[in-house]
């Protein structure tokens, strides 16, 4: 398989394969979701049967259709935040790499200060007093993890200002809305699809591990990480309910971070010796 | 060079400082009236006069931060809200517990992380190459939660080996800590080792595409001698972060993982006080949580201003 | 048997150490075989002998070199021919066999010495690493060998060097201390490549003298792979031509340089013989286009860099800027553009006097000055389309509409020699050469008066630079352009200046008409420079080291003064 003329690797075909019907599900969560994601249908822990393939909840609701729609959820989720933190980082430090002097200095000492303390315990205090409504969340969330988006899209940024075009485009007298639109990003994007990428799975986990710890989508909106925290104590029983919305956890970060690390791993290479 | 470690300590502090505003704040100012907060249905106009005169705040808020501050770095964190217990007397054997766990993993973890990454570095190439590179791979995508259900289910429940739930009391002797602890620690390993190994792949294989590994291939050395005596001290201070950055995120992720396994640790009393919203002890466990977390990342650049040769040797 | 005798025992014995016979190198990926690097190369090199390897970039020269050793680059593989060392076709033993003759039996020397030693560990540890690990030398017998090699090879402090790091130590004592870490095993052949290439013309001169003595005193025998003719005529005994990869000419050094026999060699050497007629000088004009009056410049919190230089430039003229690393020469294209704001002085364009800094000039006379870039593959954007590079100055500048600026460009194109369907493909995808033409149609595109070359050629195939100069000159025949030529090639300034300053250290310290400056009597570095140009003639060296050793004191006090 090839993309843009690159040779996929077997694991990124993987990946890739793994984001498309996990995209394709959260799409279509209402249309192939067998049952409604809040109504009780039957019986709390009732077993797997032909109707629910996976069995019932806690409270009786379908866990199979709890999946898909927490699709939606976890997923869409994740996405919005990780647009909104990339929009701050770039602008941001593009911003500080082109303008160089006090800017760049204020910027990055803030961000410096942000990156050096722990986010988890952070958003833990901050939504532990403001409660978990949505936008709170995005916004908290987003904010965090802009800080690491900035950091290296200003190593981007500083390693394309410093070749001998942009300044080419200095000494014609190019603002810097052209400098950064026309002259860096273009040459930016490979990098940053990358970062993307990873942005997205730490956020889509920390999402789930703040919903496992109680403090991220509240009930009785679906979400992957609240599910694992609801059905815990099953596992002592030997059932296995808090491991299929785990399970989906794992298999959507996995797939990314195939694809990441193939990406990743065009732009650099070993050495060899040949006979 | 020893200019950069003063500014880097400096640098610690500040932040610090900065991390303890920033708790305050979180839990003390931002909008919503903390006593009614902290007790929710059962106000009364009196109950919350009382609280808001004990909580002093009446008082200007950076007083309250300051009182509180001061008070932290003597240790007097004041009372738990829930028990009225010292806070102090209630955390510290907490975060021993937690401090342990974390002990336990990075022992384990650290070593095995290096070691295999360097093996993996020096045999590069092949089935073998390509099977480790894509376990760690996928146990570093996983929520740790994933992790240890999994051991939970299948290690601990059917096959028995060890128990499900860390039953540490102060009174549970070495051993026994290290055999109850087992499960929890082996989670925590599974996830670093995993991101310390690649990155230790990824360093050292980028150190080896330097020019003067070509020179000693050319001067005839062994493939395992260019390894650890070329590449190795070059690829040091990316290592060094790396494990360190790890180490600092033991102390985050072994939140997720207390819980989990109902291991009496900081991370634990943390999440548990919340929903109650026993606000000094929150704001006595995210402040040490923070102080550890910014000495760890500060450690680790002192360690790799030390460990760069040319700032070593200067000019 | 002692070392003296066993050296000269060595030189008198003329067998074969080296037979290559019919070698071919290919690239070979996943996708199948690539292009083919090496084909069909044979040579015979007897003891004490050096064959050079001359040839532009891409000739297979390197590739040579390294597959002589059993070594190839990346995803490269010798696919045919054999290598016979001695009495060993190394193709056909072991890797572990191999990785036994590297070091001991065949020692490398590679083009940069700041990146072949580990900034980790000391020289010494590293020059001694060899012998030690192969096990022909105790560490004390290789720290002593080491430290005599030192001295031969006239480093400074010979006992005490090798504690240092690499990064404590200057560019050209590297490079030696790299030659004495190959001769320290003593070999059988030593593969130079590219040796002096990074260093500056007068750092050059010592080493070549060096590296000579150093095989000469040990009857080692030697590959020395080089792109400079000159260079090689110094050192090497027979003289093998490459061209992408095939030999193209064969033979006794004296005879490629006096009387090549194919086109190809002709051409080298005519075009390094060329230039010694001077460009005429030219008057036109009262007011110089640009006046460079006194003017001193420094970067923040640290000396001058530029101190009180003056220059001026009419309009028609070709003003050369030359001088070695250090010298200043770029700094001053970045003051004159506004880069980095003067400290002192005055520069005037056109009698008018131009603001210090970059962001306070207008956008006409940001207009008038263009510069173009040593290295193309940086100077222009990867991204763009050559449409887009070209025309964008159109378009910032006059405001043409999207026709115009495309007519515009393509005609930009013809004059360059590219061909016009070249307008919509990405730059990343031209040679260097033309890459460099597209700068210039970038620089002409604004209609400028000044266009400043810094290092224009520097980077390129000694060919291909020839033929951007005699483009330069035409578009100035043709244009009435004023050319700033920075470089630290006397060869360059003598064919394309008619007028040339001297720098030293942040001062001119000659300047005005070519002829006048490069004709004696000369300033001291003037004649320093201009001697450290290596010449054609195989005895050019020792007429050097001879007139140096009288002049030792004065041409290093020259190099030293502040």
């Amino acid at each position: 398989m090839r993309i843009l003329g690159y040779k996929l690797s077997a694991t990124a075909q993987i990946g890739v394969v793994i984001v498309l019907i996990n995209v394709l599900v959260a799409v279509l969560a209402p249309l192939i979701a067998p049952f409604d994601q809040a109504t009780p249908v039957g019986d709390a822990w009732a077993d797997p049967d032909a109707q629910h393939w996976l069995g019932l909840d806690n409270v009786g609701r379908d866990i199979l259709s709890r999946l898909i729609y927490g699709a939606r959820m976890s997923i869409g989720l994740s996405l919005v935040i990780t647009v909104l933190s990339f929009l701050i980082g770039v602008i941001s430090g593009f911003a500080a790499a082109v303008a160089g002097g006090w800017i760049d200095q204020l910027l990055s000492r803030l961000v410096d200060l942000l990156l050096s303390m722990p986010t988890l315990i952070f958003a833990f205090v901050i939504l532990s007093v403001l409660g978990s409504a949505l936008p709170v969340l995005i916004v908290t969330i987003a904010v965090l993890d802009s800080t690491k988006v900035f950091r290296l899209a200003r190593s981007v940024a500083i390693n394309i200002v410093s070749l001998e075009f942009v300044e080419a485009a200095r000494l014609r007298g190019e603002g810097w809305w052209w400098i950064v639109t026309r002259e860096v990003l273009p040459n930016a994007i490979p990098p940053l699809t990358a970062e993307f990428g990873l942005r997205f799975c730490f956020t889509f986990l920390f999402i789930a591990a703040l919903s496992f710890l109680g403090l991220g989508v509240q009930p009785p909106d679906a979400d992957w990480g609240s599910m694992v925290k609801d059905y815990r104590d099953m596992i002592n029983f030997g059932s296995a309910a808090p491991l299929y919305p785990a399970a989906a956890i794992a298999i959507l970060t996995i797939g990314v971070n195939f694809v990441v690390d193939w990406m990743l791993s065009i732009h650099s290479r070993g050495q060899g010796e040949g006979a | 060079m020893l200019n950069l470690i003063l500014q880097r300590f400096g640098l610690g502090i500040l932040t610090l400082f900065a991390a303890s505003v920033l708790i305050f704040i979180g839990t003390e100012i931002l909008p919503g009236d903390l006593a009614s907060a902290i007790l929710q249905n059962s106000a009364t106009p009196e109950s919350l006069a009382k609280l808001r005169l004990d909580l002093g705040l009446d008082q200007p808020a950076y007083v309250r931060f300051f009182e509180w501050l001061f008070g932290a770095l003597r240790g007097d964190f004041g009372h738990s809200l829930a028990n009225g217990r010292d806070v102090l007397a209630e955390v510290a054997p907490r975060f021993a517990n937690t401090m342990f766990l974390a002990a336990y993993a990075a022992v384990v973890a650290v070593p095995l992380a290096i070691g295999l990454g360097l093996l993996e570095a020096i045999r590069q190439g092949g089935a073998f190459d390509r099977l480790v590179n894509v376990f760690p791979l996928m146990t570093f995508s996983m929520p740790e939660y994933f992790l240890a259900y999994l051991l939970i289910k299948y290690v601990a429940v059917q096959l028995g080996w060890f128990p499900s739930l860390a039953n540490v009391t102060p009174e549970t002797s070495f051993t026994d800590r290290l055999y109850y602890a087992f499960l929890p620690m082996l989670t925590l390993v599974l996830v670093i080792v995993a991101h310390m190994m690649r990155m230790t792949r990824a360093s050292v294989l980028s150190v080896m595409a330097s020019p003067y590994i070509e020179m000693a291939i050319l001067k005839g050395l062994r493939k395992s001698r260019i390894v650890v005596r070329h590449a190795l001290p070059n690829a040091l201070a990316p290592i060094i972060s790396v494990v360190a950055l790890n180490l600092a995120y033991l102390i985050v992720g072994v939140v997720v993982v207390e819980t989990v396994f109902v291991y009496p640790g900081l991370g634990q009393l943390m999440v548990d006080e919340v929903s109650k919203h026993d606000v000094p002890v929150v704001q006595a466990c995210g402040l040490i949580f923070a102080a550890t977390f910014i000495l760890l990342n500060m450690t680790a650049d002192i360690l790799a201003i030390l460990s760069n040769p040319r700032l070593r040797q200067p000019r | 048997m002692s070392q003296a005798t066993q050296d000269a025992s060595r030189s008198e014995d003329n067998s074969i150490i080296l037979d290559i016979r019919g070698m071919r190198v290919a690239v070979r990926t996943d996708s199948g075989e690539g292009p083919v690097l090496v084909d069909d190369v044979s040579l015979q090199l007897r003891r004490g002998e050096v064959i050079g390897l001359i040839g532009e970039s891409g000739a297979g020269k390197s590739t040579i070199g390294l597959a002589s050793m059993g070594y190839t680059r990346r995803d490269c593989f010798i696919v045919g021919g054999n290598i016979i060392f001695g009495d060993t076709d190394i193709r056909a033993i072991s890797m572990d066999e191999r990785r036994a003759l590297r070091g001991p039996k065949i020692a490398y020397i590679a083009q940069s010495a700041a990146a072949s030693f580990n900034p980790a560990h000391t020289l010494m540890e590293q020059v001694c690493e060899a012998s030690v690990r192969h096990g022909v030398l105790s560490r004390a017998e290789a720290r002593a060998e080491a430290i005599s090699l030192f001295k031969q090879l006239d480093l400074p402090s010979p006992e005490t060097i090798g504690s240092r790091y690499p990064h404590q130590v200057s560019g050209g004592q590297l490079q030696r201390v790299m030659a004495a870490m190959a001769m320290v095993a003593k070999p059988d052949i030593l593969i130079f490549d590219e040796p002096t290439t990074a260093l500056d013309v007068t750092t050059q001169v010592e080493c070549l003298a060096a590296f000579r003595k150093l095989i000469r005193g040990h009857g080692t025998a030697a590959l020395y792979i080089t792109h400079d003719l000159a260079v090689v005529a110094q050192i090497a005994d027979r003289i093998m031509v490459l061209r992408r990869g095939k030999m193209v000419e064969f033979g006794d050094s004296r005879q490629i340089l006096q009387q090549p026999k194919e086109e190809y060699t002709r051409r080298l050497v005519t075009e390094r013989v060329a230039g010694h007629s001077f460009v005429d000088a030219n008057g036109a004009g009262e007011v110089p286009i640009l006046a460079i009056e006194h003017v001193s410049a420094n970067y923040p919190g640290k000396p001058k860099v530029i101190d009180d230089v003056s220059l001026d430039v009419r309009k028609g003229d070709t003003v050369a800027v030359v001088g070695e690393s250090g010298s200043g020469k770029s700094t001053l294209a970045r003051v004159v553009t506004g880069l980095l704001p003067r400290v002192a002085g005055d520069v005037r364009f056109n009698g008018l006097s131009l603001p210090p800094r970059l962001n306070e000039r207008s956008k006409d006379q940001l207009r008038r000055v263009q510069m173009i870039y040593q290295m193309p593959d940086v100077a222009l954007n990867p991204q763009h389309t050559l449409l887009e590079t070209i025309g964008r100055p159109v378009a910032f500048y006059f405001n043409r509409s999207r026709a115009e600026v495309r007519a515009r460009a393509i005609e930009l194109l013809r004059q360059m020699d590219l061909p016009e369907s070249f307008i919509t493909r990405k730059t990343s995808d031209l040679s260097g050469g033309q890459k460099q033409r597209v700068s210039i149609a970038r620089a002409l595109a604004a209609e400028p008066d000044l266009i400043i070359c810094d290092e224009v050629t520097s980077a390129l195939d000694q060919l291909v630079g020839e033929e951007i100069l005699r483009l330069l000159k035409k578009l100035q025949e043709d244009l009435g352009v004023a050319y700033l030529f920075i470089t630290h090639d006397l060869g360059t300034v003598k064919r394309i200046a008619n007028k040339v300053a001297v720098m030293l250290k942040g001062k001119v310290v000659a300047s005005g008409d070519t002829a006048t400056v490069f004709s004696p009597p000369y300033h001291p570095y003037t004649e320093l420079l201009l001697s450290s140009v290596p010449e054609m003639r195989p005895d050019w060296l020792d007429g050097v080291l001879a007139s140096r050793a009288t002049g030792a004191a004065m041409t290093a006090a020259l190099l030293r003064a502040p």
